[in-house]
């Protein structure tokens, strides 16, 4: 038996405990919003917060959560507020979309860690998120967006 | 998360009552809540003029495809009592944005106010709605005209309902942004108090149709109006094809033969059924070469999650026959594609003396340029939920082309069409892969092998790399000269590749009209003596549209030639260009024998005026001319495709040790009006990303048959890091609304790689003919010292 909070509450998972966080969180959980690309930790399309530090969902056991919180895309904020959600909202960074949650988890941590990142900064934070449309320019330009929101202190 | 509304409707046949809204992943019964314009069921009559002319005029664009064009507003329009507005999408959203910028077409004629506007995602059904099948960069270029019509339609019948009611001459009342009103007697109403009456009303057609003028648009060209889905998407809301969950769902992958035509020739599922979770192991049969849209076969396990199912499939055990394509290796093949462009090929196109001119000219170029397989690789693999009853199945999929779903499942699983339902989620992702429906006729063989039992199938990455339908693989020969003057004189191309034909029938091995028409036929050059030859290519794996398609090499191949041209006669590459263009003139496409990507060859000639001006836009808005210091370098490219015109000028620093680093390019378009130019631009980044990863990191190779590369590892896509410091992208004709629509999710890719080539030599003096560059600068500046 596996105990963890997702999201804020508490989760009990009696399953194989090897099973990857991101199965868990998809199929048995139902939250869908962490994606499948890779299953390797190649493309950041299912990067969660384990406590706070975003992780690679897709090759992280759920027994490396037992007794942590997981926060995913759909906990980062309650109403898609956080400042990060905003500016991808306000630069239409998306094209097709399905990477954009891993993306926009990646730069919540990067934030959390350094509020104000250079560009150089950004890409090697961000250098493990793939996006099969090509929308890096645009997701400088929303952390610089986010980072104005917040006034530099995420 | 489970969406409470997703209960199946088996084959709705209600026109309101089967319509998915992907966004909110919710099935809604719009006629529970808003009053469909019309009456819904039923055939319905296609509301355009018709021609008059004795012999029926061969149909160009959307009205030549399948399905046509549909502008009647009672399919694509809703209005609720409170006003909402809900506009149906009948195109695939795969990140060009057609979610918002088709249906704000229809909002914009409409003079609703787009707060108030739902889009809500039509199933595949083209019968209905018109052509479906969202490639070829058509779904605007298409879908503008009829579409304002359906818009200008429901507004009028507004106007018409409130006149009524009003007993105030129609003419005197107005629409504007989701309001009715009557100036003389000062009556103003929402859209909702008569939407009810609206929908009783004959639809307006023909001259007593008004549509707004372009100076009258509200949203259209204005690129003011945010993505539908942005919400969904940055709050994990939306839903894709591999986020479809049904009550009792299982969950499926495949292990499929790694060898196209190859089979299963024993297998052992003893180890997969102990793995815990796993539920069954199921054979499926797949189609022999060729093998169209059918599924590749093979065993399929079947388990209680999707981690359970790939620990299962790691369990198989199974020997593969490996059929005829067993042999394929990449580099043997280029050889024979090397051998076969040396000698004639079959004819495609010719004018003057190419072959004279070319022994007789004293400055010429011999160049072979390679370009690799590519898989398409959307962050989103093929995943589709199906359910499949006794009478009737049911599919939720990522699929550019519901139609074509719909037919494959109908004719396997022996059901007529219409008790076949494809529900068209979001796709993460397309470029072409997702138009193939194989994986949803696997997810619906599965769920008919678990006696009904919702199945979502899904491709792993290693699937979706070593079993695409790849990209073709082509060696493009140009010879070519130039006069005493150093004007272009003689050009010889020699393109081989296989064709997309082999998917479908007896391998052409010979590209198709089609395929040629991508950037050869379709070339609007000066060049008096010109001659291009097919020569022999045999296709060994399966072969399918990749975004922009045989564009890539073609173009990859002209524009690079064209500058190694303008070298070999000391000539400035953007100078050279625009006389390769030659003059600014309309060349009628007929004379060339170019399909022309379906269009009319009198609205849509090869504009040689305009091509030019995406050249002279960009190369100024880049600085073409600027002095660079060694290491340094500036490349263009020039390009018509999907009846659109781009350029490209690339700026690139190559280090001593052959890294790459692009801090800025400049890409201009003419796609004649733009609907949607935020949508362009974000299309134009994409493209010249996509363009410089191709250009620089991808490939797929062959051994014994197949793929060599599976997973993110080793088939590299452009990271962050890649990204140029700054893509300007520059409008041109953008508010010509006497032309013509072009296409735009294709365009930008084609200039790319061949811009980017075109300035490593720039830089480096070194020139680029085979892609992917990878490694080939190490070292290029062993004696010099670079800048930066």
């Amino acid at each position: 038996m596996v105990t963890l909070t997702v999201n804020g509450r508490e989760q009990r998972f009696d399953g194989n405990p090897e099973m990857p966080l991101l199965w868990y969180l998809r199929d048995v959980l139902g939250l869908t919003g962490s994606k499948y690309g890779c299953g390797m930790a190649l493309c950041g399309a299912c990067t969660i917060h384990l406590d706070g530090v975003a992780m690679r969902a897709c090759v992280t056991p759920v027994s490396a959560a037992q007794g942590r919180a997981v926060t995913t895309i759909e906990g980062l904020s309650a109403d898609g507020s956080h400042p990060v959600q905003q500016a991808w909202t306000e630069l239409n960074v998306a094209q097709c979309g399905y990477c954009q949650c891993g993306q926009i988890m990646q730069a919540a941590s990067l934030l959390k860690d350094k509020p104000k990142p250079s560009d150089a900064d950004i890409d090697a934070a961000m250098v493990g998120n793939l996006c099969r449309c090509g929308t890096y320019t645009r997701i400088r330009a929303a952390i610089h967006l986010a980072v104005e929101k917040t006034g530099g202190g995420a | 998360m489970t969406p409470d509304g997703m209960t199946p409707r088996y084959a709705a046949e209600d026109a309101a009552a089967s319509v998915t809204d992907t966004g909110a992943g919710v099935v809604t019964n719009v006629s529970r809540r808003a009053f469909l314009l019309g009456l819904g069921a039923g055939a319905l009559v296609l509301a355009v003029a018709p021609a008059i002319a004795a012999d029926p005029p061969r149909r160009y664009g959307g009205d030549g495809m399948p399905g046509g064009l549909k502008d009647d507003p009672r399919l694509f329009v809703a209005i609720a009592a409170d006003g909402t507005v809900t506009i149906i999408n009948h195109r695939a959203e795969m990140g060009q944005g057609v979610r918002t910028s088709v249906p704000l077409i229809v909002a914009d004629e409409l003079e609703a106010d787009w707060t108030r506007v739902k889009v809500q995602q039509a199933p595949g059904d083209e019968t209905k709605y018109g052509n479906q099948n969202t490639d070829g960069s058509r779904s605007v270029r298409h879908n503008f005209e009829p579409l304002r019509r359906a818009g200008a339609a429901a507004r009028q019948m507004l106007v018409a309902a409130a006149a009524a009611r009003w007993k105030v001459p129609a003419a005197e009342v107005v629409a504007q942004n989701h309001t009715l009103s009557h100036a003389a007697s000062g009556r103003r109403a929402g859209y909702g108090e008569f939407a009810a009456d609206a929908a009783a009303l004959p639809v307006p057609t023909g001259t007593a149709l008004k549509l707004k003028t372009p100076a009258q648009f509200r949203y259209i060209g204005k690129g003011k109006v945010g993505l539908i889905d942005n919400r969904d998407i940055v709050t994990g809301k939306a839903q894709y094809g591999i986020d479809t969950r049904l009550p009792g769902m299982v969950y499926a992958v495949v292990a499929r033969p790694p060898v196209y035509g190859g089979k299963v020739k024993r297998h052992d599922a003893a180890a997969a059924l102990k793995v815990p979770g796993v539920l069954k192991v199921v054979p499926l049969d797949g189609a022999p070469i060729p093998s169209a849209f059918f599924p590749l076969g093979g065993i399929a396990v079947v388990a209680e999650n999707t981690w359970a199912a790939i620990e299962g499939r790691k369990a198989l055990t199974i020997e593969w026959d490996n059929g005829p394509n067993a042999g394929y290796d990449s580099a043997a093949y280029r050889a024979a594609l090397e051998t076969a462009s040396r000698a004639p090929g079959e004819l495609v196109y010719d004018r003057g003396d190419t072959y004279g001119a070319l022994a007789k000219a004293e400055r010429k170029i011999a160049a072979e340029y390679y370009v690799p397989h590519l898989a398409h690789a959307p962050m989103e693999p093929p995943a589709a939920v199906a359910r499949v009853g006794a009478d009737a199945a049911e599919a939720w999929a990522c699929v550019q082309a519901p139609q074509a779903g719909r037919a494959l499942l109908a004719g396997l699983l022996k059901l007529p069409e219409e008790r076949v339902t494809i529900h068209q989620t979001l796709l993460g992702g397309g470029f072409g892969r997702k138009s193939k429906p194989d994986f949803i006729a696997e997810a619906a063989l599965l769920s008919r092998a678990m006696d009904g039992k919702p199945v979502k199938l899904t491709w792993t990455r290693e699937d979706d790399i070593v079993n695409d339908y790849f990209h073709t693989v082509s060696l493009e020969r140009i010879e070519a000269a130039v006069d005493a003057d150093g004007k272009p004189l003689a050009w010889l191309h020699r393109s081989a590749a296989p064709s997309i034909g082999s998917l479908f029938g007896p391998d052409p091995k010979h590209q198709r009209d089609f395929e040629l028409g991508q950037g050869l036929t379709d070339l609007a050059t000066a060049v008096p003596n010109y001659r291009i030859e097919n020569p022999e290519a045999a296709a060994h794996t399966r072969i399918g549209w990749f975004r922009s398609v045989y564009n890539i090499p073609h173009a990859f191949a002209t524009q690079s030639a064209v500058a190694e041209l303008a070298h070999a006669a000391g000539r400035d590459p953007k100078d050279f260009l625009l006389d390769f263009i030659g003059p600014a003139r309309r060349v009628d496409p007929t004379t060339m024998k170019t399909p022309n990507y379906g269009e009319d060859p009198a609205r849509y000639p090869l504009d040689a005026g305009r091509l030019r001006r995406v050249a002279e836009v960009v190369a100024k808005a880049a600085g073409w001319g600027r002095a660079l210091p060694r290491g340094k370098g500036l490349g263009i490219a020039a390009h018509r495709s999907f009846v659109s015109y781009t350029a490209v000028v690339v700026e690139v620093e190559v280090a001593d040790d052959g890294t790459i680093v692009i801090p800025r390019v400049d890409i201009a378009i003419d796609c004649g009006p733009q609907v949607n130019p935020e949508r362009v631009r974000s299309q134009m980044e994409g493209a010249v990303i996509q363009g410089i990863g191709l250009a620089t990191i991808g490939e797929i190779r062959f051994a014994e048959g197949r793929a060599v590369q599976s997973n993110f590892h080793d088939y590299l896509l452009p990271r962050i890091d890649a990204a140029p410091r700054a893509i300007h992208v520059h409008a041109v004709g953008a508010d010509d609304y006497a032309v013509p629509l072009g296409g735009v999710g294709e365009p930008g890719l084609p200039p790319v790689a061949p811009a980017l080539a075109n300035a490593v030599f720039a830089a480096t003096g070194r020139r680029i003919r085979s892609l992917p560059i990878d490694t080939q600068l190490a070292g290029w500046n062993a004696t010099g010292t670079a800048a930066g």
